[in-house]
C-alpha cells in the first residue's frame, strides 16, 4: 500500500444556489481543485464523485459519466464512478480514490461530491433525504431523520441530563466558525435564545438545531505521496481512511445514544494511523443536528459518553478550545449539500494543516480528522490526515 | 397633455378570519406566523361572493368616486387569477354591470399577482394614443390556499379598480417601466383548484429580485431617488417582503406604513398593490409623489411613478375609502371560512 496525499482542493460556496445546475457546482469545484494541484486533465487517472440522490433532486442518474463529460475528460475516456452512501456520500467517494491510488491502481483521482437539493420542494426533498433511514421499518412509518435524531436527543437528555441550551451551544459555535468562512451558507453570529425560541421542528430539536438543504460541490485532488511534492509544497497526507457499517434503523441499535459505526470506523482509522483521540488537533464531525456533534464527539473518543453536552457548553470544542470542532461551521452553518458534505470537511482540515484557513485558523494545527455519517449511523467514514507523512 | 389616474374604487368582502384561527387549526405557532409573515388577520369572501362580484362592486366605487359617465370607458381589463370561468370573460360581466357595454374592448388579464398593473398599463397605452378616452383597469381576487398551505394564510379576498384618462386626473403616471423574467416560483396548472410554490424560491429569485429590477430600473431612467417620494408602496404577499424591499431600496418605514394594508388585509393578489395605492391615495395631498412597484409571480415587476394633482381633494369622499373597507370585519371561525371557500364538497 502506498501513503497518499491531497496535492489540491476546490470548493464552491454552498447555500440557496438558484442560479447554478448540478454539473455546473461540480466543475466548478473541480476546476478550483486541478488548478489548486497544478495538475493538467491529461494527468488525471480517475474520478469519485459521492452523490446521494441525483434521481430525487434532479432526476438524474449516471452521474459519474456527467461529470467526466462536462469537466471534459469524456474525450478523453477517464474512468469516473458515482458513490453512494446517503449523507456519508462524499466521505466514501474520498475514500474510494484514496484506495485506488492507495493500491497502485491509480495515480492522480480526483474524489468529489456534489449535491443539488433546492430545484424541488422542501417535501421532496425531506422524503428523499429520509430514504437514507429505513424505508420499510422507520419511513413507512413517518419517521423523517429530525424525528429519529429527536428520539436520539431525548434519550441523551434523560441518561445524561443534557440540556436543550447544551444543543443550541453546539449551533451558536457553528455559526460563530461559519461566520468566519467565505463559503459557508449561514455567516451570521446567532446566541442561544435565538435557537431555543426558533420554531420546533421535533421536540427538543429546533429549527436552528438542524442542518439546512443546500446546493454545493467540494473535489480534491490525491496522488501519491511520493510524488506529492511535484505538484504542492503543502501536500497533506492521509494517515487513516476508515469505514464502518452499523444497523441501518435506529431501533435495532444497543444505545441509540451511540453511533456503533462511528466508534467502529474511529478505532480503526486510531490504529491505522498509530494515534489515539488525544493527538487529534481538530476535528470536522458531522452535525447534521446538533445532538449528532454532541454524540459525535463521543464516539470519536474526545469525551467520554454522557459528557459531550457539557464539553460542548464549556467551549472546550470552540476556536481556541482543547479541541476545536467543526472549524468550517460545520453542516450546521457552512450548509450540507449531503454528497459534498465529507469532501468539505477534507477540504477544511487540509485548509487548517496548510494554515491556509484565515479568521477560523486552529493555531498550530497538526492532526486533524473528518466523521462523516450516513443516516442515523448505517455507515460512518472517519478519515485523518497530517502535515508531516 | 399626461396619462394618469382619473379615479378609482376599493372593495373588501366584511369577513376576517385570524392567523390564530387557522393556526389552531393546523396546530401551528400563531406567534410565529405572525411574526414571520407580519399579517395578522385576513378578508374572506360571503358565500356568493367572487373575483367578478368584487371587481364590480370595485368599478363602481370608481365610477361613484369621480362621477364617471360609464359610456365613456372605452376599455375594460380586469386581471385576476382566480377568475370564476376559464373560458368566458370576468371583463364583459363588469362592464355590462357598470353600463359601459356595448361600445368597448375588454379583455381578462392573467399574471400572478401584476395582472391589474399590466392592466393599467394596457389602459395608459389606449388613451396615451388616443384610441380610447377612459379605460378600466381592475385587479380582484378571491386568492386560492390550500389547506394546510404557508399560503393560507395569507390568500385573501378584495378587488381595487382604477380609471385611466388623461383630463380631470387626481394623479399624473409620470413613468412605468417592466421588468419580466422566465421565473417559475409559483403556478396553479389547468383543473388544479389550488397554486403550488416554489418554498423559498419565490422570495429571493423571485419578489426580491423582480421587485428590486424593475424599482431601481425606473428609477434610473426618471433620474429620482427613493427620497423624492413621499410614498411608496409594493407588492405585500405578506408584511414581511415589501418591509424588507423598501430597506434594500433605501424607503424608510414612514414612506410604506400607508400603503401597508396587508397587515390586516392579507394578500389580495391582483388587488394587493393595487390596494396599497387606494389606501395611500385616500389620503395624499396635492403634490405628493408616489412609487409603486408590484410583483406577479412567473415573474415579473411593473414599476409606476406619480404625482398628485389639485383634484384629489374633490374626489376625496366620493366612495369608501380603505380604511372604511377594513373597518367592521366580522369575525369568523375555521368552519365558516371553509365553507365560504367553498373549500367543503358535498
Amino acid at each position: 500500500m502506498r501513503d497518499v496525499a491531497i496535492i489540491g482542493v476546490g470548493c464552491t460556496e454552498f447555500g440557496e444556489l438558484w442560479d447554478k445546475s448540478f454539473r455546473e457546482l461540480f466543475v466548478e469545484a473541480g476546476i478550483s481543485a486541478i488548478e489548486d494541484a497544478n495538475v493538467q486533465g491529461g494527468k488525471i487517472d480517475a474520478l469519485y464523485v459521492g452523490n446521494m440522490s441525483g434521481g430525487r433532486f434532479i432526476e438524474q442518474e449516471h452521474l459519474g459519466a456527467l461529470i467526466a463529460d462536462y469537466s471534459g475528460l469524456a474525450s478523453l475516456h477517464v474512468p469516473s464512478t458515482r458513490v453512494e452512501a446517503a449523507c456519508a456520500s462524499g466521505g466514501l467517494a474520498l475514500r474510494q480514490g484514496i484506495i485506488a491510488v492507495a493500491s497502485g491502481y491509480h495515480d492522480i483521482v480526483i474524489a468529489g461530491g456534489a449535491e443539488k437539493m433546492t430545484d424541488v420542494g422542501v417535501e421532496t426533498t425531506t422524503d428523499a433525504l429520509a430514504a437514507a433511514a429505513d424505508r420499510e421499518w422507520e419511513g413507512i412509518m413517518g419517521a423523517t431523520f429530525p424525528g429519529l435524531y429527536a428520539m436520539i436527543a431525548r434519550l441523551h437528555m434523560h441518561k445524561y441530563g443534557t440540556t436543550q441550551e447544551q444543543l443550541a451551544s453546539v449551533a451558536v459555535k457553528n455559526h460563530h466558525n461559519g461566520a468566519m468562512n467565505p463559503i459557508a451558507q449561514f455567516q451570521n453570529e446567532i446566541s442561544i435564545e435565538t435557537v431555543i425560541n426558533s420554531v420546533m421542528v421535533a421536540d427538543p430539536l429546533h429549527v436552528f438545531d438542524c442542518s439546512p438543504i443546500t446546493d454545493g460541490a467540494s473535489a480534491v485532488v490525491l496522488a501519491p505521496a511520493d510524488i506529492a511534492h511535484k505538484y504542492t509544497d503543502t501536500p497533506i497526507y492521509v494517515k487513516a481512511s476508515a469505514q464502518a457499517s452499523g444497523t441501518l434503523s435506529l431501533h435495532d441499535r444497543p444505545d441509540i445514544t451511540t453511533l456503533d459505526a462511528t466508534v467502529a470506523a474511529a478505532n480503526r482509522a486510531y490504529k491505522m494511523a498509530k494515534l489515539t483521540p488525544r493527538d487529534i488537533d481538530f476535528a470536522e464531525v458531522h452535525d447534521c443536528f446538533t445532538i449528532a456533534e454532541i454524540c459525535a464527539i463521543e464516539d470519536l473518543g474526545f469525551v467520554k459518553k454522557g459528557e459531550g453536552g457539557k464539553a460542548s457548553e464549556s467551549g472546550m470544542t470552540a476556536l481556541g478550545g482543547d479541541i476545536p470542532i467543526n472549524t468550517s461551521g460545520g453542516l450546521k452553518a457552512c450548509g450540507h449539500p449531503v454528497g459534498a458534505t465529507g469532501v468539505k470537511q477534507a477540504i477544511e482540515v487540509a485548509l487548517q494543516l496548510r494554515g491556509e484557513a484565515g479568521k477560523r485558523q486552529v493555531d498550530g494545527a497538526k492532526i486533524g480528522l473528518t466523521h462523516n455519517v450516513g443516516g442515523s449511523g448505517g455507515t460512518a467514514v472517519v478519515h485523518i490526515f497530517s502535515r508531516e507523512r | 397633455m399626461s396619462v394618469g389616474i382619473v379615479s378609482y374604487g376599493a372593495y373588501i368582502p366584511r369577513y376576517r378570519i385570524k392567523i390564530e384561527e387557522i393556526a389552531k387549526v393546523w396546530g401551528n405557532n400563531a406567534n410565529s406566523i405572525i411574526d414571520g409573515l407580519m399579517v395578522y388577520e385576513k378578508s374572506v369572501p360571503d358565500m356568493d361572493e367572487d373575483t367578478i362580484t368584487i371587481a364590480v362592486e370595485a368599478a363602481r366605487n370608481a365610477i361613484n368616486r369621480a362621477g364617471i359617465n360609464p359610456e365613456k370607458i372605452g376599455a375594460i381589463y380586469t386581471g385576476s387569477e382566480s377568475h370564476p370561468y376559464a373560458v368566458k370573460p370576468t371583463s364583459t360581466v363588469v362592464a355590462e354591470a357598470v353600463g359601459a357595454t356595448p361600445n368597448l374592448t375588454s379583455a381578462d388579464f392573467e399574471f400572478a399577482c401584476k395582472a391589474g398593473t399590466a392592466a393599467i398599463q394596457a389602459c395608459m397605452g389606449l388613451v396615451g394614443s388616443d384610441m380610447i378616452e377612459l379605460g378600466m383597469a381592475i385587479g380582484s381576487d378571491v386568492a386560492q390556499g390550500a389547506p394546510g398551505d404557508a399560503l393560507e394564510y395569507t390568500a385573501a379576498a378584495g378587488g381595487v379598480a382604477y380609471i385611466i384618462g388623461k383630463k380631470k386626473t387626481i394623479a399624473n403616471i409620470e413613468s412605468t417601466y417592466s421588468y419580466t423574467t422566465d421565473t417559475p416560483d409559483f403556478w396553479r396548472r389547468e383543473g388544479m383548484p389550488y397554486p403550488e410554490h416554489g418554498g423559498r424560491f419565490t422570495g429571493e429569485p423571485g419578489y426580491f429580485k423582480h421587485v428590486t429590477s424593475a424599482a431601481k430600473g425606473l428609477m434610473e431612467r426618471m433620474g429620482t431617488k427613493p427620497s423624492d417620494y413621499d410614498y411608496a408602496v409594493f407588492h405585500q404577499p405578506n408584511g414581511k417582503f415589501p418591509t424588507r424591499v423598501a430597506k434594500i431600496l433605501g424607503f424608510s418605514n414612514e414612506q410604506i406604513k400607508q400603503g401597508l394594508v396587508v397587515t390586516r388585509l392579507g394578500n389580495t393578489y391582483s388587488g394587493s398593490c393595487m390596494m396599497g395605492l387606494a389606501a395611500t391615495l385616500d389620503i395624499a395631498k396635492p403634490g405628493d409623489r408616489i412609487f409603486m412597484t408590484a410583483f406577479g409571480s412567473g415573474a415579473g415587476s411593473d414599476a409606476f411613478s406619480m404625482t398628485v394633482t389639485d383634484r384629489i381633494d374633490e374626489t376625496r369622499n366620493g366612495a369608501p375609502s380603505v380604511e372604511q373597507l377594513l373597518a367592521n370585519p366580522i369575525y369568523i371561525n375555521y368552519a365558516t371560512y371553509a365553507k365560504h371557500k367553498g373549500k367543503i364538497k358535498l
